[in-house]
């Protein structure tokens, strides 16, 4: 059993099982963080970022300077955004039979995969996820293809000249893999791929092994797997919260008695306690907005913002906000908050019961009702007419690099009165605000992330207890910044084992028995006898039939009557000195007594040493070769 | 004791010695108790013993009993120390006791350690409210006890623990080794308290309090070695070594460190402010520790060992040490420290303050710390400024404020107004304060949350506004905020009249009452209206409280139109009486303006006691008040009390007159003379609840849990 390990980003995983015969990507990240390096797209020409100085190396020599932009001391290309892609030459993925999803914000590299690698086999994802992930990938592909942009840079990717670029540029790993965002053709292709799948329901990979997605409590929809034989189980930990938020809460008990436990997607800021930094967001708004400034909130269109959201609604009157507006910007603004009120068996039980009432499970339908929450497909059109200050805006890309997120910077930057927070907790706020630099607009950082801590593993661990533990190398240190912090790690008995990209992990288990079936018939002629109290042996002569990895054991055919002596086998007169080897049903080849065979057999000298073997036919050269590529093949096997 | 207690007793002990019999719950016992010690205060306690054999017979018994509960065990110990407490009652329990303890009968699993403890604890504690040197603590706790009395102590009332136990199984020794012994017997979670009662004590060994004091000291010894980059300051780490077991403990669980740390926190703080408290005290130690152990809770200290990375690890999110840490940092403020480790403290406290992580409870705690840092805080005598470090504090402080007055959990918000009315409370006067108050928009967010939809944040709300009016500060002086400067007293009063909840009205009645006692602007422009308006929403108001505290705002306006009430105390030199501001007749005149008689006379048939009570008293001081003026004869002559009798009925029936104050001042005076005040106030003054709150009620309670009552048995049938 192997895992390869495409990603290395702990929270946007991608990785590839083999177990029995089947070979099973979990989750299919894409690490968006590349996007950092790029300037902004803004949605209005804007002439601060088109009049930036282009860059020059020391000596002065410019000839990058059409590529590569300074603001404020940082540079960045000058280019369609790219995103760094998991590892595709670790393995083969055309033989990647099927790809487990666990939430939506896991897919995002899905059209990479299924639509470029030869991939020709099944995605399970439950329904919430694939409807919001493909909001979040329609958002994405729309930021981008409304900003054409003519120019792709590419000669700074050369090694010799990134050796020679600025941090945080120079340490940009694999930027050659880097690629453009994919096109909404391919992301409807890569839909078209994904079998709904429903909690704890049962899928069959070719007899072999059957998944299970079970709730994690982290987004709607979003799941960890579990992939088991009849003798072996590994659990597939991905994005899990045990918050009582929106989504239903997390199956812990299912995933007991795991011989492998992979565990990714824990909370990116461990330190964050999720309840004060709501708490956090609302003072600063409540602080902002009062003076008469606005509040912009970068996030994704589905997820944290729903429970902001209900937040507000509770705190907007106890605050005295009440005609202070709500903007909710986003391509998908208005199918994101309509899909939330309909997948009701997908939320925690306090608002699906609201669904009996009936009553709308989340409050911003009140919100929208009420006009305090107004939702548009992007700053042009209606919203311009609508739009009044103070207000609070809510709309992607996190990254600041693209969205009309990059427009709000651009208007509201310049003013002290405003604040921008950030609560999605992917990117790193210093480096999303760098191009903006400078900034008289306050920043506050308060990013809410309901994925489990290290005390929430702890106890999770405790409660499950797993044989083994993988997880990625990230979580088995303290974080850099807090090195004293060993509360900060995942600390567990016998250690975790972890990977880093590009990494092939042997699972520390081996697989020891396999699961046959009796027919009913050669069960009825078994004997049983009884050799020590408990235990009964019978002997058994069958043939064994394999069919899509279930094994039976079937009642020998009938001895062929004996007929006429014409058809008799003809009893070799030349017998061997040596005892005629027997067809083995276990144990070892006895090497010495087999080799003494061929050679007598074959006229042959077979040399086999610890390290080589050699074949020595003096006049048969057929022979030597068919002994040799037998002796290859074999090998090819271990 | 009265008798029908007395009659009860005997009755109560065979129920306690009787394991069958079910002893209702602990705080019975400690109840019972509370009712020994003041009984014992009352008389002494070997008449007591002698009237009551049944007591000595229970301390005796309780050791042969077996499956007594731990409870019923720990009571009988702590009653044994509250007699032995007294010298001849310690020497008659010594004589009572029998010569052969009956506990080495007793099997071991009784004696858990709790018992054991809280024998130490009740033995000791008893000797600490005794006076400086007297004779009995000395006797009982002193060296000149005889060797052999410390262990017929131990007969009648701690039984011999097994012998397994090394605390008390030797019998020879003195009295302070033994209890030395223990001390470094017992465990980490245990030696605390003992070492606590230890340094309590006022007549002690040195080396003992020493020990004692070292073994407190430890878990914070531990903590400081920890984490400590260079030799830290001296006092605490000299001298404690490193002790094993509590670094065990202090290793083991989240549960077990947080627990021994909150314990000593709690003891250190209890032991800081006595005078008995070891000297020299190591306030700076104290103080960097437990800066450190906050640094812990919050994830930013740096360790120096693998026992600090594994603390760090552990406290991370402490709330429960966070606040213990809080607590005494608070306490430490009474004492002085090096400015750098001040400096650190006020540090520490802003952090937690801002920080988003910490909880409500934290903030509340933080909040506390924080005045009491700031209000000790050394001032230049004289001078109006802060000392050096605080205007730089205040000028941090504030914006966290702000954002606290913000918070989404409304007991930040109120923590938070509570820590302003209490910082303009003592500080109003301040430059400084007042400086770096207007800069920032805490005034305004008060002002805010008048409207909070949390009844408790209003009500905080209303005392934090009413205290910044008060010193001019609750809006910046500048023209634009006129207006807001003016309306405070109508919105208060709008709040006043239709607050759906209790607490920010009786809140507005306090502000009122403050504001006619200081003379605020507000109160002062046109008294009679004020207290006129005031009174007429206070007398509708259905809240008792809110009626209460109207007749107290009435007690200060009748001590300014009459002149303040006399001292009782007979020894106090007695002040020259205040000419009244106007002759009586015109004061009697402008109180019925108000509708003062009105409110005061319905207030006399409250259905709430307290109110009446309240009102009696009013009305028996304005009596007092009359009959000391001389003008009071001229009003002798012709009472027309007719207006005043035709009033009485609807007084009754809690009705105002209609316009109120329309009452002659004489027709009120006869009145008052009429009424038989003192009577009504000696029918008032015996709450309805007295029955049930006798110690007589509390053993025939206990005694029903029991079953032990033949009467009630009968009432089943």
């Amino acid at each position: 059993m192997k895992l390869y390990c495409l990603s290395g980003h702990p929270t946007l995983p991608c990785n590839v099982l083999k177990f029995k015969s089947t070979t099973i990507m979990l989750d299919c990240g894409l690490d968006m963080t590349s996007t950092l390096n790029f300037l902004p797209l803004p949605l209005v020409q804007s002439p601060r970022l088109s009049n930036l100085p282009g860059w020059s190396l020391k000596d002065g020599n410019a000839f990058l300077d059409k590529e590569l932009k300074e603001c404020s001391g940082h540079v960045f290309v000058d280019s369609v955004p790219e995103f760094c892609l998991p590892e595709t030459e670790l393995i083969d993925l055309s033989t990647v039979d099927v790809i487990l999803i666990s939430n939506y914000h896991c897919m995002m590299a899905l059209p990479y995969i299924t639509e470029h690698t030869g991939f020709t086999g099944t995605v399970y994802a439950t329904e919430p996820t694939v409807q919001i992930g493909r909001l979040l990938m329609e958002e994405l592909v729309n930021f981008i293809e409304r900003v054409p942009k003519a120019q792709s840079a590419s000669l700074w990717k050369n090694k010799d000249i990134q050796r020679l670029l600025p941090s945080p540029l120079k340490d940009a790993v694999e930027v050659s893999t880097w690629r453009r965002c994919y096109t909404m053709q391919e992301v409807n292709s890569a839909l078209s791929k994904i079998q709904l799948v429903g909690y704890s329901q049962k899928i069959e990979l070719f007899g072999a092994v059957q998944v299970t997605p079970l709730s994690s409590g982290y987004a709607l929809g979003s799941s960890n797997w579990i992939i088991q034989s009849h003798y072996e189980k590994v659990s597939y930990v991905s994005g899990s919260s045990l918050l009582t938020t929106h989504p239903q809460p997390m199956d812990q008990a299912s995933l007991k008695n795991s011989d492998v436990l992979v565990l990714t997607g824990l909370t990116q800021i461990p330190t964050a306690n999720p309840d004060g930094m709501v708490g956090e967001f609302c003072s600063n708004l409540a602080l902002t907005v009062r003076n008469g400034g606005n509040v912009l909130v970068p996030c994704y269109p589905s997820g944290v913002i729903y429970d902001l959201l209900e937040c507000l609604y509770q705190y907007i009157d106890s605050a005295g906000l009440s005609s202070v507006p709500l903007y909710f910007i986003s391509p998908v603004a208005n199918s994101s908050l309509e899909f939330s009120q309909i997948f009701a068996e997908w939320l925690c039980h306090n608002k699906q019961s609201k669904v009996y009432l009936p009553e709308p499970p989340f409050p911003h339908a009140e919100l929208i009702q009420t006009n305090k929450l107004k939702h548009y497909p992007s700053i042009h059109g209606d919203f311009s007419n609508d739009f009044r200050q103070p207000c609070v805006v809510f709309t992607g890309h996190p990254s600041l690099r693209f969205g009309d997120v990059v427009h709000f910077m651009e208007l509201w930057g310049k003013s002290s009165l405003n604040t921008v927070i950030f609560t999605e907790p992917d990117f790193s706020y210093l480096e999303a605000l760098a191009p903006y630099q400078p900034l008289a607009m306050k920043c506050i950082y308060c990013p809410i992330d309901t994925r489990l801590n290290f005390i929430q593993v702890s106890k999770l661990l405790k409660e499950v207890q797993p044989l083994h533990v993988v997880c990625p190398e990230q979580y088995t240190q303290p974080p850099p910044a807090q090195s004293h912090r060993m509360d900060l790690m995942i600390d567990c008995q016998p250690p975790a084992m972890s990977y880093r990209r590009a990494e092939v992990l042997a699972l520390p288990f081996k697989r020891r028995y396999e699961k046959i079936e009796i027919m009913p018939e050669l069960a009825d002629s078994l004997v049983p006898m009884e050799i020590k109290p408990g235990i009964s042996l019978a002997t058994v002569s069958a043939v064994l039939h394999t069919k899509d990895n279930k094994h039976l054991l079937q009642p020998p055919p009938r001895p062929a009557q004996p007929t006429s002596g014409k058809k008799r086998k003809r009893v070799s007169d030349d017998v061997p000195d040596c005892k005629v080897l027997k067809p083995l049903l276990s144990g070892s080849i006895p090497v010495e007594q087999f080799v003494q065979t061929l050679e007598k057999e074959a006229e042959t000298l077979i040399q086999i040493e610890e390290d080589s073997t050699h074949i020595i036919c003096d006049n048969d050269e057929m022979l030597r070769v068919r002994l040799r590529d037998l002796v290859l093949k074999f090998l090819q096997k271990f | 004791m009265d008798p029908e207690c007395a009659q009860l007793l005997p009755a109560l002990c065979a129920v306690l010695v009787d394991p069958r019999q079910p002893v209702a719950d602990d705080t019975c016992l400690e109840k019972l108790l509370d009712w020994f010690k003041t009984v014992t205060e009352g008389e002494s306690s070997v008449v007591l013993l002698q009237e009551h054999p049944c007591l000595v017979e229970l301390l005796s018994h309780v050791l042969k009993v077996q499956d007594l509960s731990s409870g019923v065990l720990s009571f009988s110990l702590r009653l044994a120390g509250t007699f032995a407490a007294q010298e001849n009652c310690f020497q008659y329990l010594q004589v009572r006791s029998t010569p052969s303890s009956p506990c080495r009968e007793t099997p071991a699993c009784l004696w858990p350690r709790r018992p054991v403890s809280s024998w130490c604890t009740s033995w000791l504690c008893p000797c600490e409210v005794e006076p400086r040197g007297s004779p009995a603590c000395r006797g009982v706790t002193g060296p000149r006890v005889p060797r052999r009395s410390w262990i017929t102590l131990k007969s009648p009332c701690a039984p011999r623990p097994p012998p397994s136990s090394p605390v008390f199984s030797s019998s020879d020794g003195s009295l302070w080794e033994t209890v030395a012994r223990a001390l470094s017997c017992l465990g980490p979670t245990h030696m605390g308290p003992l070492a606590l009662g230890i340094l309590k004590l006022e007549h002690c060994p040195q080396a003992l309090r020493t020990q004692a004091f070292q073994v407190l000291l430890q878990p914070l010894a531990c903590v400081l070695k920890a984490t400590v980059q260079a030799p830290g300051p001296p006092g605490l780490l000299d001298g404690t070594a490193d002790d094993a077991t509590t670094v065990d403990t202090l290793l083991a669980s989240k549960s077990s460190c947080a627990g021994l740390l909150c314990r000593t926190l709690a003891h250190l703080e209890e032991l800081q402010p006595l005078p008995q408290r070891p000297s020299p005290w190591p306030q700076a130690s104290l103080l960097g520790a437990t800066v450190t152990v906050l640094r812990l809770c919050d994830g930013s200290a740096a360790p120096a060992s693998s026992v600090g990375g594994h603390l760090c690890g552990t406290l991370a999110g402490c709330v429960r040490v966070q606040r213990a840490a809080l607590d005494f940092l608070g306490t430490l403020s009474q004492g002085t420290g090096p400015q750098e480790l001040v400096t650190q403290a006020l540090a520490v406290l802003l952090e937690c303050l801002e920080s988003p992580g910490s909880s409500p409870t934290v903030l509340k705690k933080a909040f506390q710390a924080t005045l009491r840092w700031l209000l000790s805080s050394p001032k230049t005598p004289g001078c109006s400024d802060l000392g050096p470090l605080i205007p730089q504090f205040l000028r941090e402080l504030f914006p966290v404020l702000q954002k606290r007055l913000c918070h989404p959990c409304w007991e930040v918000r109120d923590s938070a107004l509570e820590f302003l009315t209490q910082l303009s409370r003592h500080w109003g006067g301040q430059a400084d304060f007042r400086c770096a108050l207007l800069a920032s928009e805490v005034p305004q967010l008060a002002l805010q949350l008048l409207q909070d939809p949390e009844s408790y944040v209003r009500a905080s709300a209303v005392t934090a506004m009413g205290q910044l009016s008060s010193q001019g500060l609750h809006a910046p002086t500048s023209p634009e905020h006129a207006e807001a400067r003016q309306s405070l007293f109508l919105e208060l009063l709008h709040i006043l009249s239709v607050d759906s909840e209790g607490f920010p009205r009786r809140a507005v009645m306090q502000v009122f009452t403050e504001w006619l006692r200081d003379g605020h602007a507000d109160a002062a422009q046109d008294t009679e209206q004020f207290v006129a308006t005031v009174l007429q929403a206070a007398s509708r108001d259905l809240d008792w409280e809110v009626r209460a505290q109207g007749l107290e705002l009435a007690l200060v306006f009748l001590g300014q139109t009459l002149g303040p009430p006399r001292t009782h105390c007979p020894y106090a030199v007695a002040l020259p009486e205040v000419a009244p501001a106007q002759p009586l007749t015109e004061a009697l005149r402008a109180l019925c303006h108000v509708g003062l008689f009105d409110f005061a006379f319905c207030a006399l048939f409250d259905c709430d006691r307290p109110v009446a009570q309240k009102s009696c008293d009013l009305l028996l001081f304005l009596r007092d008040k009359i009959a000391s003026y001389s003008s009071l004869r001229e009003a002798r002559g012709s009472p027309n009390t007719a207006s005043a009798e035709a009033t009485l009925p609807r007084w009754r029936a809690g009705e105002q007159a209609q316009p109120p104050g329309d009452q002659e001042p004489e027709a009120v005076l006869a009145m008052l003379r009429s009424l038989d005040l003192e009577g009504l106030r000696s029918t008032l003054a015996e709450s309805s609840d007295h029955v049930e709150k006798s110690p007589q009620s509390l053993l025939q309670d206990m005694l029903a849990t029991g079953g032990f009552l033949q009467g009630d048995e009968a009432d089943c049938y």
